[in-house]
């Protein structure tokens, strides 16, 4: 009853009333098409107003670690500086180019970018703020963000340039490789909370997160999943399919204008996509920091609303990422397939099983505390 | 249960398409993405009979990694933007009529007994959990026998690509 009162920023109640005034006004069936519309558009401008503030965000944490001061010409702190870029990439042509193959071209980054929003319209937002939320929640989330490789493999060939194709199979590698890590990292959490609904998921960790439940199998579970994740995503020490020194810029040199925004766009959706994985499966999700027994401290911090504490969880992981970013120097191919097969797919393997024995004998933190 | 139907004429029409462009197109990349769009089209029914486990399989298996293997493969060997030279007329013509037969021979079996043998399945969702005990359970209609079988199977295959791929 109190929490009636102590959620006055909670987005659920608004959107229960827009739910319940659709369905009184309209027929089922366009009440429900009328609802799809609509969470498809939130889904879509949210995506594309992180991305601009990823980019802003990127670049200046960027530049502190360089010691420059990074954007600073556009609005108060540069802060329009990526809206100006946004609106250049929109109005610059697309260049067509002879030879190559038109349809896979053209196709190729609707491909990308298609996988990362389905990717995206699983996460939890927030209380109430999940578009769709499966039974196989995580399992989802693997699956499709795999078919973004088949958008860079596409690009790659079709652009009829060798050194898109070798960044395109360096990036085929690269994603086939670390996808199985992350994959097992993100099942060796599965085996700990019991299920693969994200919504069930951070629900059961309201007291405790799963990174402490598991302690140290969940903490390499975390490592990993962050250095596989960060590889996915080809970005810092990992961005060979794109190393700028080497290959021009990988599988979308041929690229330009609204084309090359939508890798662009891709990317930086793919990192946050990772790291809102990341704090759901590992950090609690939404769930506001709760301690079992102080309940007056419970109840002020559900006063702070559930998407500001994701969102939160999110950047200090999406830190994280940049910090590694800009404080390693590139892999070599060998080294960076090395590092998979030879390190962390047998870590990896033999820390599921160490998790499966965990949590079969009781040695979880609420299991050993209860 | 209208948008359903809407949504499943929509994927059958996508099926049904790609299926003929895939084997129809000049271009080997250009048929792996059309089997491509197929088998997500197939996802996308999976999807609607709220059979989400068989759905994220599905992607990620035929799309994550057949499709990712196809592609590679097809990289390796050949040149962007060749054509295949297409078969002679007289082949075309008996492939078609061979296809067209078979589709006339399981349709007429399928329309003449389905309406004998089925019954709607309630569409309700399968939990993962019941999939996990019943694939490796050991009691009646459970299957860990078949799933250790394929994990064998599995194993040799890995255990002969590495043999294979080995430089000695």
């Amino acid at each position: 009853m109190l929490l009636n009162y102590s959620q006055p920023l909670e987005l659920n109640k608004l959107t229960s009333r827009i739910d319940a005034a659709l369905h009184a006004a309209l027929p089922e069936f366009w009440a429900v098409v009328i609802e799809l519309v609509l969470v498809g558009i939130l889904l879509i401008a949210t995506y594309a107003l992180l991305a601009v503030v990823l980019i802003y965000v990127e670049r200046k944490i960027t530049a502190f670690f360089q010691a420059r001061i990074g954007p600073n010409r556009v609005g108060k702190y540069g802060i329009f500086q990526t809206v100006a870029d946004v609106t250049k990439i929109l109005i610059k042509e697309i260049i067509h180019i002879n030879r190559i193959d038109k349809f896979l071209f053209y196709t190729a980054p609707f491909f990308i970018i298609g996988a990362s929003i389905m990717a995206f319209g699983a996460i939890p937002f927030g209380q109430g703020l999940q578009a769709v939320d499966f039974n196989i929640g995580v399992l989802y989330v693997i699956s499709v963000s795999s078919l973004g490789i088949i958008g860079v493999l596409l690009a790659g060939w079709s652009s009829n340039n060798k050194y898109s194709m070798i960044g395109a199979m360096r990036s085929g590698a690269q994603f086939v490789s670390y996808e199985l890590s992350a994959g097992i990292a993100l099942m060796t959490m599965v085996v700990l909370s019991g299920t693969m609904q994200l919504s069930t998921m951070v629900e059961s960790q309201r007291y405790c997160w799963n990174i402490f439940n598991g302690h140290l199998p969940a903490l390499v579970a975390f490592i990993i999943y962050l250095i596989s994740g960060h590889a996915e995503t080809n970005r810092g020490p990992f961005d060979l399919p794109e190393a700028e020194s080497e290959l021009t810029a990988g599988y979308h040199t041929e690229y330009s204008g609204l084309q090359f925004g939508f890798f662009y766009l891709a990317e930086y959706l793919n990192m946050f996509i990772i790291a809102s994985i990341g704090a759901t499966v590992f950090l609690g999700g939404w769930m506001p920091l709760q301690i079992n027994g102080w309940e007056s401290f419970n109840q002020l911090m559900w006063f702070i609303p559930s998407y500001l504490w994701f969102f939160g969880k999110v950047a200090v992981l999406i830190f994280f990422s940049l910090w590694v970013r800009w404080s390693f120097p590139r892999l070599r191919i060998d080294q960076l397939l090395n590092l998979e097969w030879k390190y962390l797919l047998p870590i990896n393997l033999v820390n599921l099983l160490v998790m499966v024995i965990l949590v079969l004998t009781g040695l979880t933190l609420t299991d050993i505390f209860k | 249960m209208m948008i359903k139907e809407i949504i499943f004429y929509i994927l059958a029409l996508v099926i049904t398409v790609f299926s003929i462009m895939a084997v129809s197109s000049r271009r080997l990349i250009r048929s792996a993405t059309y089997l491509l769009f197929v088998l997500l089209a197939t996802a996308g029914l999976y999807l609607l009979l709220d059979y989400h486990y068989l759905f994220a399989v599905q992607i990620a298996v035929y799309a994550g990694g057949i499709m990712v293997l196809f592609i590679f493969a097809i990289l390796l060997t050949q040149k962007p933007g060749k054509n295949i030279t297409p078969e002679p007329l007289f082949q075309r013509v008996m492939a078609i009529l061979l296809s067209g037969t078979g589709l006339i021979f399981c349709g007429v079996i399928i329309y003449k007994n389905v309406s004998k043998v089925y019954h709607y399945v309630e569409s309700a969702e399968i939990p993962v959990k019941e999939i996990g005990t019943t694939l490796m359970g050991t009691g009646k209609y459970e299957y860990i026998l078949p799933f250790e079988a394929i994990s064998i199977m599995l194993l040799a295959c890995i255990v002969g690509a590495i043999m294979i791929a080995r430089k000695r």
